[in-house]
């Protein structure tokens, strides 16, 4: 009996549904870079541009931008933008680390992915803290 | 099949420049972190000297521009992986384009327009 004849064990999947599927640390850890990049181009560059360009301006224009920052609603674009930022530059980092073959083996790269997502979110909490 | 070792473009040159951008700017973070620390904080005046240094500025324009490389291969990317139809990846790269060169000319305007 050939390995085609054999009846299946269980009926294997058709399709590759993204949200039926469970994603290993690495794959969240990689999806969120892409999202936290994404997120810093539309909105973490032109925050920063501006706020900046506010604080030269005059000690007025840096007082308005601060006190807009500082809002209910700017606290957690800032929020966002931390996240991003932390997230982003450790995911970057455990990147160059791979590329010079620091941690490439399955477990260890699992741990460094779990490493990223969770120190970026202990920072974040940081900074949450520091705003309210 | 024969390849091209170089400038053929099949992603290489993008893969060392994301690499050379991310250490640019991670050696950035570090400088800006060390001028935070020696003057023990930001304060106003240290903050308006700093933008007023023209050697600072060059690195900051540095800086930014490794950035928006960084940005512009980060979304090429991002791009080729979701938007699959020809006309909509095309119209979304020239907006990302438009958006980083408008970001550039901002930084200039920042750092030299004497605003």
């Amino acid at each position: 009996m050939t390995a085609a004849d054999r009846p299946l064990a269980k009926p294997r999947p058709i399709y590759l549904n993204l949200m039926a599927i469970r994603q290993p640390v690495p794959a969240i850890v990689s999806i969120l870079h892409r999202i936290s990049g994404v997120l810093l181009i539309v909105a973490g560059i032109p925050v920063l541009l501006w706020f900046v360009g506010a604080s030269l301006a005059s000690p007025e224009r840096y007082a308005a931008a601060y006190g807009a920052l500082t809002s209910w609603f700017g606290k957690l674009v800032l929020l966002a933008l931390a996240w991003s930022v932390f997230h982003h530059v450790l995911a970057g980092i455990r990147h160059l680390l791979l590329d010079i073959h620091v941690g490439l083996d399955l477990a260890p790269a699992r741990r460094s992915a779990a490493v990223v997502l969770v120190v970026a979110l202990l920072l974040t909490l940081a900074c949450a803290v520091r705003l309210w | 099949m024969h390849k091209l070792a170089v400038g053929a473009h099949y992603g290489g040159w993008d893969w060392l420049v994301q690499r050379a951008t991310a250490l640019v700017m991670l050696a950035y973070s570090v400088l800006l972190l060390g001028i935070v620390l020696w003057n023990g904080g930001l304060a106003y005046p240290v903050w308006k000297g700093l933008f007023a240094n023209g050697a600072f500025r060059v690195v900051t324009f540095v800086f930014m521009a490794a950035l928006l490389y960084h940005a512009w291969v980060g979304a090429r990317n991002v791009l080729m992986d979701y938007a699959k139809p020809t006309g909509l990846r095309l119209a979304l790269m020239i907006a990302v384009v438009a958006l980083l060169a408008a970001y550039a000319a901002w930084t200039a305007q920042l750092l030299w327009g004497g605003a």
